[in-house]
Order: structure tokens, then sequence, then C-alpha cells
């Protein structure tokens, strides 16, 4: 379920990568059109994109969608605040560490979506029981990130710090965050890109209310193949541009920080 | 040390008139200690170092005496919160029974048939990526576009096409280990060092003797990396097939309980699946530290 992508390395002539969906498109229109298959499963890409206009103009997509973000939303900033002060605990502390630390790393290992029927009867199927789970898959991806960068701040830097006679907050806030921004950063968009699976996998395990996620659901249960992959491509785009808002986040904040050149 | 303070600490209780007699006693004792520091010295290390051991114990026990006083006195009724001791039994029932036998052989084989189709499927693509520019230029874009759409994405559309068995299963959990594994073979590719690749051609390399004795050597490491991650997802992803369309294995086991309100069954249940991933994990975390030995991998990020 990893969404991060490799870059191309080469420097071939752009057109390429467009030869296989181009391909892979018509390929589907012939089929459909020429009625290769008969289960009306076959469904052509002309009324994948009629029912994509009618979901659009009839406001039933926008209210699907806007649904689905503010939860993903929500559950994202809850699941990283907490996130962050639960990584900077176990980063700055070694006591604390020593307690939570095995716990968590314990926790973190059993599966997410483990944890749905739990909170499915403690939290209901509506839109807390949602949130609390999107908070949980943002949460571990930003302690664990959080924890690292701090724990592996270079000794050098510490060194240093003890030479200026630093007291402790000033180590903290001068050299041990700074250095452990990236690593922070790195974990923030992780919980982003988490939560946006984990908004399309609550809606599916906790079927209630509005959303994408339902909207995937009702095309499967009546067999509507145009609306299943209008959903997907939906699915597909907006974890695309979450990625892409991420990395733009990243890169200025980054830039703010020093830690990129100009 | 405590032999040490007490006078000090009874001369200062005590009322004025007797004061002077307990003033008089020797100071002495509060060196004795620091005559044997050997002894004593390895003594609180050893304490210290028990109570080191102790410390990651204290949460857990501490939940659990929680958990156990809150069913014991009725904070929360039995069903939103089974006793530990019922949650216990149940999973001891499970084995005797033979029914966690049958369910978690029946997810074994299931996450192990589709990662092994996943994962050699991701190494082929990988390298056939790697390999070949051209391959990665007509390839890559799209496999970036379909991969941002995730298992769960997929599954209604595979559900029409495959319907509810098990080829559905294998399907949606080869896909899920087939992602990470490629994408950490492919950059395992773009990451050789450079330092390597140009000793080779100092040497005169053949194209082929480079990619035989440099370039696949040295991407063991992160492929392995990347089986590793793909197996976490193919474990992932079993659990939620089969909490959402199944008849048997530990997922079934957890929506089963769910459905009948047995929230003991589906403690155990979460325990068993999570046990299971973890020794998974720990197996293969332990083969990739010895591959990883004294060498640093960027792959790790992807995770």
């Amino acid at each position: 379920m990893s969404t991060l992508t490799v870059a191309r390395s080469s420097q071939g002539p752009r057109y390429r990568g467009w030869v296989v969906p181009i391909v892979g498109i018509a390929v589907w229109w012939l089929a459909a059109s020429q009625g290769f298959s008969d289960s009306g499963l076959l469904v052509s890409p002309g009324k994948v994109a009629v029912t994509a206009w009618e979901q659009v103009s009839s406001g039933q997509f926008w209210r699907a969608i806007s649904a689905s973000l503010a939860r993903d939303l929500s559950g994202f900033f809850i699941g990283t605040t907490l996130g962050l002060v639960l990584g900077c605990l176990l980063g700055f502390s070694r006591l604390f560490e020593r307690l939570v630390g095995p716990s968590f790393n314990t926790f973190k290992q059993i599966s997410l979506f483990a944890w749905i029927p739990l909170i499915s009867v403690w939290f209901g199927l509506g839109d807390v029981a949602k949130v609390v789970f999107l908070s949980l898959a943002a949460l571990v991806p930003v302690v664990v990130n959080t924890c690292d960068g701090l724990r592996s701040v270079s000794p050098a830097l510490l060194e240093v710090a003890k030479v200026y006679g630093f007291t402790r907050w000033q180590t903290i806030v001068g050299v041990m965050l700074p250095a452990a921004l990236p690593s922070i950063f790195t974990g923030i968009y992780l919980a982003l890109v988490y939560s946006w699976l984990a908004t399309i996998g609550a809606e599916y395990l906790l079927v209630s209310g509005e959303g994408i996620g339902n909207a995937l659901i009702d095309g499967s249960e009546h067999f509507m193949m145009d609306l299943v992959l209008f959903g997907m491509i939906v699915i597909g785009l907006v974890g695309w541009a979450l990625n892409v808002l991420a990395r733009r986040l990243e890169r200025r904040m980054q830039r703010l920080y020093g830690i990129l050149p100009r | 040390m405590a032999r040490a303070n007490a006078p000090a600490l009874d001369a200062q209780s005590l009322p004025a008139k007797k004061r002077a007699t307990i003033e008089r006693l020797p100071a002495a004792p509060v060196r004795a200690p620091r005559r044997v520091p050997h002894a004593h010295t390895a003594k609180t290390a050893w304490r210290s170092r028990a109570l080191n051991g102790a410390l990651p114990w204290l949460l857990p026990l501490a939940l659990l005496g929680l958990w156990y006083l809150g069913t014991e006195r009725g904070w929360l009724s039995e069903q939103v919160l089974p006793p530990p001791a019922f949650v216990y039994q149940t999973l001891g029932d499970l084995i005797t029974s033979g029914d966690l036998w049958l369910n978690a052989s029946a997810s074994l084989q299931r996450v192990l048939v589709g990662f092994l189709i996943g994962s050699s499927l991701g190494i082929g693509l990988g390298l056939a990526m790697g390999l070949s520019k051209t391959i990665e230029d007509y390839l890559l874009p799209t496999f970036n576009a379909l991969v941002q759409i995730p298992v769960l994405g997929w599954m209604p559309f595979a559900l029409l096409l495959f319907g509810i068995g098990e080829p559905l299963k294998y399907v949606l959990i080869a896909h899920a280990a087939l992602v990470p594994v490629t994408l950490c073979t492919l950059q395992a590719f773009h990451e050789v060092p450079k330092r390597l690749l140009e000793v080779g051609r100092a040497y005169g390399f053949s194209q082929r003797q480079i990619v035989t004795d440099i370039v696949l050597p040295s991407a063991v490491a992160p492929i392995f990396t990347g089986l590793r991650l793909g197996f976490t997802k193919a474990w992932l992803s079993l659990v939620v097939v089969e909490l959402l369309a199944s008849s048997e294995g530990l997922g079934y086991l957890i929506a089963y309980g769910r459905q009948l309100f047995q929230l003991d069954l589906v403690m155990a249940a979460v325990v068993v699946v999570g046990t299971v991933g973890l020794l998974i994990d720990r197996g293969f975390e332990f083969i990739e530290r010895r591959l990883n030995k004294g060498r640093t991998t960027t792959t790790r990020s992807l995770a």
C-alpha cells in the first residue's frame, strides 16, 4: 500500500511514458465497442466518462469527496499532533523511551485494520470511529520518524553544543529539533499518505454515511463497473494530489529552515 | 548511606533536650560505603540493569491491571470490554479446539502464495526496468500512476472481476507485495555505488560483467528490504481482504467475532494476528541485518 514512487532515472524521450496508457485505453475501447465479452462488466471508457460527468454535475461527487477529505484531514491533524508529542517524548527522554518504546513497537506491529472491529464496538460506525481510526493511522509514522530523527542527531553537533555551554533547553531548540526536521517532515508526509489510505479503509469497513469509499461499495454492490472505475480514478488522483502537496510543503519548510539551498 | 543519614534525621525530629547526646555520635559511617567501591558498584550496576530490564514491562502491566480492574469493578460492561481472563480462555479454547490452527493455516497459505506471486513478479519487473532504460521509460510512469491507487481501491474492481473466491485474495495480496518489491528493486539499481562502477569501467569490464559482478551483488540487500516491506504489506492486506470477504482465516475470525459481539474472540484473533506478523517481521529483520552488515541502505526510506 505504499504510494511512494521512484523517479525516472534516464533522460529518454518523454513520449514513451504515454505509450502504455494510450495503448491500454485504445485496447479497452476496442474491446468494449466490439463486444468481446457480454458480461456487462466490460464498460467502455465513454461510459465511465458519462458516469463521471453525471456524478460531478449532480453534486453527489462533491458531497462524497468533501466528506472524505474532511475526515481525512481531521484524523490527520489529530494523529500528527499526538504523534509529534509522543515522538518528542520518546526522542528526548531515555526513561520514557524505556518505559513506552517497546510497548509502542509491539503495538505498531499489529496490522492497522485489525483495530477496526474493536473501534467499531467502542465508538460505533459514525464519524467519531473513523476519525479515531485515521488518527491511529497517522500517528504511527509520525512517532517513528520523529523519534528516529531526534535519536540520530549527529554526536558532533551535540558536542559543539556542550562545548558552548548550551543549556538542555537550548540544545533541544537550537540543535536537536532543527537537525531532526527532515526526518519529522518525512513522518508527517507519510502520515498524510497513510491517512488517505485509511480513509478509504474506514469508509469501506465502517459502512455508514457518505464518502468516496461508500460510492465504490455502492458501485460494486450494484455491479456498476463504471462507478467503480470512476471511484478508483478519483482515489488515485486525490492520493496523488496529496502526495504532491505534501512534497511541496516539505520543500518549502526545508528551505525556510535552511536545510535545502535556495 | 542509610545508616549515616539516620542519626541526622533523628536529631532534627527529636526534642532539643535529647539532641546533645545524639550529636556526639561519631560521624564516621558517612564514609563507610566508599571503602568497598568494587562490590558496591557491581551490585548497583546489576540492580540498575535489572531495573532497566523491568521498565518496558511496567506500561503493559499497568494497562493490564487497569483493564482487569475496569472489568472487575464493572466500569465497563463485558460486551464493550471482556475481562482479560476471558480473552485468555477464548485463546486457549481456540488452540485446543484446533480452530486457531485451521484459520491460521488458511491465512498463512494465502499470504505465502500471494507473496510468492507478487514478489517474483515484482523482482522481475524491477529487474527489467533496472536493466533497461527503454523498458523503464515505457513502463515506469504508468506503474507510478497505478501505484497511487491503494489495494483497497482495487478491491471493488477485483471483486467484480474475480468474484469472492480464493483468486481474489491471491490477486490482492500479490498486488500489495508487488509494489514495494518492484520499487525497492528498481531503487537498488539506481543506487549502485558510483565508485564501484568506475572501478569496473577502469578495469575494462564488459556490460555483462558490470551487471553480474557489481550491480547485482550490491542490489541484494536493498531487494531484500523490498521483500520485507512487501511481506508486511501482504500481511496487512490479508487481514483487510479476510475482514471483507472470506469464510475462514484470521481476519474472518475477527469479522465473525465482531458480528456476534464476541469481543473476546476479536481480541484473541487480534493478538494472534499481531504475534504472527511480529514473528515473521523479526525473522526478516534478522536476515536483513546479516545482509546489511557494514553498509547503509537508502532504500529504507521507502518504508
